[in-house]
């Protein structure tokens, strides 16, 4: 299969790799960056626990093919450590218990850093709709909505980011 | 079109573990250099909060902050045996094993304290807060970590503890069917709402109230999240979820997530429960568990609200919508 070269920046940092056309982005983040916050949970797009942020948009790395985003700019969970919202997220996942066994809480915080920075002040159905491509199987997903609430509720007056 | 609104309950009896051909956990518990504890066990945390009840429960039976307390489920191939996470059984067998080996690592601490102190371990107590006294003589103390330095590098000694619970074999009686298969019972009452299309067979789960039996919760917001998350996987068994959509027939089972489908964010309903705490006598300080019992409650509730809403009797799981839609023609003809 034939290579390329693809250039994109992670999390803030310029990366120039050598792909085969169909590597998935995934895959680039995961086994070459390292980046292991992006999750292998179905490799087919059925549960979101790899969702992305690309250019601004929420996206699957599963079913994203690397050479697409080529010049784009791509944030993991790690690149969004320095966010205010992502801090206080953080936060209200632990005071909600909004994570059991963990495996789909980088997708949950990815999908929702997602939400905010377009609808800082989501309503609860906006909230579980923009959820609507992230598999919890542990906690019925009412802990991470109403994490995802106080959130709002917090950040309402206070400066976002 | 008609939305037809239903309610239904269900009760359930849920027993606490099994006993297969003797079913054991074991713990080991030792103290650090430092005064910490080490809890090592084979039980694996699955995200319901093992880890964190295991350390409450050895934290408060070795008399020690919780925070001194690590739990290590790292390795089922080196760690002391545990027959496994299922059954509801982990609370219960590994809470009761940690028991037993905190009680037998309190007393190696509490003989070393005593030692140092030059007095009797009968007149030690802990203050849970990292110390060790003299009953009544709050200023004649040594912490934990100065006991676990002493043990470790003056006195030779070790301050560690074994425990295992054993739920031992129970065949059954031939001639009566007789056995004692399980250690407590927890009990449950869920009562569910829905609304059904009748055009489309869909349902909507409205809202599911529950009250759960569990004996001494050992964390509330653990079993909290244990009710609300198997309400919502009570919603996807009843609704949508099987390997085997015509069983007998294996034909049409799912192969991934886009043929088995689970219900989403904005499927999931309120959820509102009341625990009730009836101490169990076998469990580790009243425990007896919550684990499936939270999911197996929900299911014949929402069932049996659909069967009130259209005023049929189905009695299987999943209640798809092909399966709604064949009882409403079933009712009709039954009728006509």
């Amino acid at each position: 299969m034939a290579s390329k070269i693809v250039n994109m920046r992670v999390n803030g940092r310029d990366e120039a790799l050598v792909v085969s056309s169909l590597t998935t982005l995934q895959d680039v983040l995961r086994d070459k960056l390292d980046y292991t916050s992006v999750k292998d949970g179905c490799s087919q797009g059925g549960c979101g626990s790899c969702s992305v942020i690309i250019d601004g948009e929420l996206r699957l790395s599963c079913l994203t093919p690397v050479q697409e985003v080529h010049g784009s700019e791509v944030t993991t969970l790690e690149g969004l450590n320095q966010s205010n919202s992502i801090t206080a997220l953080q936060s209200q996942f632990i005071e909600k218990y909004a994570a059991q066994c963990g495996f789909c809480t980088p997708g949950m915080m990815v999908a929702i850093k997602a939400l905010l920075d377009k609808n800082p002040s989501p309503s609860r159905d906006e909230i579980s709709e923009a959820l609507a491509g992230n598999i919890c199987r542990c906690t019925g997903y009412l802990p991470i909505i109403e994490a995802v609430e106080s959130v709002v509720a917090e950040m309402s007056g206070a400066a976002g980011d | 079109m008609t939305k037809l609104r239903g309610t239904g309950f269900a009760a359930v009896n849920y027993p606490t573990g099994m006993h297969l051909g003797g079913d054991p956990t074991q713990s080991l518990v030792h103290a650090t250099t430092s005064g910490n504890f080490v809890v090592t066990m084979s039980s694996v945390d699955l995200g319901q909060g093992l880890k964190t009840i295991l350390a409450q429960i050895a934290a408060e039976a070795l008399g020690v902050p919780y925070e001194t307390v690590i739990v290590d489920t790292g390795d089922t191939d080196t760690g002391p045996h545990c027959t496994g996470t299922f059954a509801s059984r982990t609370t219960h067998r590994a809470g009761n094993a940690v028991i037993m080996a905190a009680t037998e690592a309190r007393k190696a601490m509490l003989e070393v304290a005593a030692e140092k102190l030059e007095v009797s371990v009968e007149d030690l107590e802990t203050d849970g807060q990292g110390n060790i006294h003299v009953v009544g003589v709050e200023e004649k103390s040594i912490s934990v970590a100065e006991t676990a330095g002493a043990a470790h590098f003056e006195l030779g000694k070790t301050i560690s503890g074994r425990g295992i619970y054993l739920k031992p074999p129970s065949p059954m009686d031939p001639d009566t069917g007789e056995s004692d298969p399980d250690s407590t019972q927890a009990h449950a009452c869920t009562v569910a709402d829905v609304e059904v299309d009748t055009e489309t067979g869909d349902v909507q789960v409205l809202g599911i109230k529950s009250a759960y039996e569990v004996g001494q919760q050992v964390n509330p917001e653990l079993v909290k999240g244990q009710i609300v998350g198997g309400a919502w996987m009570g919603i996807g068994h009843t609704l949508q979820e099987t390997t085997a959509p015509y069983y007998p027939a294996i034909d049409h089972a799912p192969k991934d997530f886009q043929s088995y489908m689970m219900p989403g964010a904005a499927d999931m309903c309120e959820v509102e429960c009341e625990v009730l705490e009836i101490a169990s006598r076998n469990g580790p300080f009243g425990a007896k568990g919550v684990g499936e019992m939270v999911t197996n409650s929900p299911i014949p509730a929402i069932v049996n609200a659909i069967n009130n809403a259209l005023g049929v009797r189905i009695t299987q799981i999943p209640v798809t919508p092909e399966v709604i839609l064949r009882a409403l023609d079933e009712k009709a003809a039954n009728s006509a």
